[in-house]
């Protein structure tokens, strides 16, 4: 593994190994040591051209516990915002001796542009490209099902997931059906049509339009943020009536399976997609999800810029 | 290939090995004992069931893995990591024995020094190994020894532990002209 750009060319054992890798590392630094000598010397550059606070800070954060230098480098208030090209900045970063470069970008395939052009020889990890992919956030979501479902498994066969609210625009639900289809849980997709991609019928996976009909069924329902940021057309008639179907309301959550938990990748519009009762009900495993993301990105950055790379390609 | 040791010479040396770490420490109240992952984890659970037989009370055993602190981590592809157990009364102020079956350059101990030292301040560091094999690249000793075994650099040992490998041996192989 030389780069991480999608969950599609990561193989199941690559997964597992990932998986298996952050386990260590989150009992490794959960006692009183945060900082481990691993990555010392190393230069980690956070490449953010699209906001981000979780996925930023938890790569700098998985970054430092490995003692791995890190620069942050937003589009804004650099040169990207004048104009400077992926290229030009990617050159420059090379020249500047980064190992490693976190992109977030709002373009889909902002990463394979970075990693393909061999226009620096440092490892390319993809923080989310558009409506692409966004793979350490589905590492760190089946990372939780597996530590509150798997019983010791290492995969997640036999759970069953549902994935509800803006499939259309999600790289997290992208990566999400890809990576935990492969780990042979079973996926539903609950969304209103115009929610769904072109496609979607190809996918592996369940679709269906009536979250009542699905909620009861699950062992996890991740609620997926409606990104108005994202919307140049009206997908639906109004929030009120989304939020009367397709919401994590408190009525819904009462009919989940007693073992059920409620995800969210965040930043969540509480009111809108998930009510706050359900957001802060013991059900909800959102705050883990947050701490989860720093175990599996340290142990991405250890899996890439730890060993030596020669003989890899 | 040559038999170094067979089963009851390795259970003998762990029996020793035992009561030289009760006879140092006065008992067996203050030590926890570490081993590191994989054949060291065997040995301490080994050497720790013995005390336990000898003493007639539970000792502290655990697990250290020392992959995040190794200073050869970029001459390799990744290491997989292994599990760190600190028993319950941790390491703070206790006698701490680490465990290895092989003690050679002395660079995985410096690694478990570096580790042990991010986790708390023992008492006392001991080190407790199977075979010592010599060719030490660091100032390192062991406090208890199962057998010293003079090799030359291109030879392999083989550590066998019957929970692992189906029987309980130590071989001496001749490896390839490097």
């Amino acid at each position: 593994m030389k780069h991480l750009l999608s969950i599609a060319d990561l193989s199941r054992v690559d997964a597992i190994r990932i998986l298996d890798t952050a386990e260590s590392l989150s009992v490794a630094s959960d006692g009183a040591v945060k900082k481990l000598p691993t990555l010392r010397g190393r230069t980690v550059v956070n490449l953010f051209a699209e906001d981000s606070t979780r996925t930023r800070i938890s790569f700098e954060a998985a970054a430092k516990r490995l003692s791995a230098d890190v620069i942050n480098f937003s589009a804004k208030g650099s040169s990207v915002s004048k104009g400077e090209s992926l290229k030009d900045t990617a050159q420059t970063l090379q020249s500047m001796g980064a190992d490693a470069v976190i992109i977030r970008h709002s373009a889909s395939g902002a990463a394979h542009t970075l990693a393909e052009n061999k226009w620096m020889s440092g490892a390319v990890i993809n923080a989310g490209d558009g409506t692409h992919e966004h793979p350490s956030q589905a590492l760190l979501d089946a990372f939780t099902i597996r530590q509150n479902l798997a019983h010791g498994n290492s995969d997640l066969t036999g759970l069953h997931v549902a994935i509800v609210g803006d499939i259309l625009h999600s790289r997290v639900a992208r990566s999400n059906v890809l990576l935990l289809t492969k780990l042979g849980a079973l996926v539903t997709l609950v969304a209103p049509p115009t929610l769904l991609p072109v496609g979607v019928e190809q996918w592996p996976v369940n679709v269906s339009y009536d979250f009542d009909s699905v909620v009861a069924d699950v062992d996890v329902v991740m609620m997926l943020r409606i990104q108005l940021e994202r919307m140049s057309e009206m997908f639906f008639p109004n929030a009120r009536e989304y939020s009367h179907y397709f919401a994590l309301n408190t009525d819904r959550l009462s009919r989940m399976k007693k073992s059920a938990i409620v995800m969210h990748p965040g930043p969540m519009n509480r009111g809108l997609e998930i009510t706050a009762e359900s957001a802060d009900s013991a059900r909800s495993v959102i705050l883990e999800q947050v701490k989860n993301g720093v175990s599996i990105r340290m142990a991405i950055l250890y899996l890439l810029l730890a060993g030596s790379t020669e003989g890899q390609d | 290939m040559s038999l170094a040791l067979s089963a009851p010479d390795m259970s003998r040396a762990i029996t020793r090995i035992a009561h030289e770490i009760i006879e140092k420490n006065s008992g067996s109240k203050s030590l926890t004992i570490l081993g590191i992952p994989t054949r060291g984890a065997h040995l301490a659970q080994r050497i720790s069931k013995a005390i336990t037989e000898i003493e007639g009370t539970s000792v502290q055993v655990g697990t250290l893995d020392i992959t995040l602190h190794r200073d050869d981590l970029r001459l390799r592809p990744p290491r997989a990591l292994m599990p760190t157990v600190i028993p319950s009364l941790g390491v703070e102020g206790r006698d701490v024995v680490l465990v290895d079956d092989v003690l050679y350059s002395g660079r995985t101990i410096r690694a478990a020094l570096d580790a042990l030292g991010e986790i708390g301040r023992p008492r006392t560091v001991q080190l407790a190994v199977l075979i010592d094999r010599g060719h030490r690249q660091l100032p390192i000793r062991a406090d208890y020894v199962g057998k010293n075994l003079p090799t030359s650099p291109t030879q392999i040992i083989k550590v066998h532990f019957s929970e692992f490998d189906a029987i309980d041996e130590v071989l001496l192989e001749d490896g390839e002209q490097a």
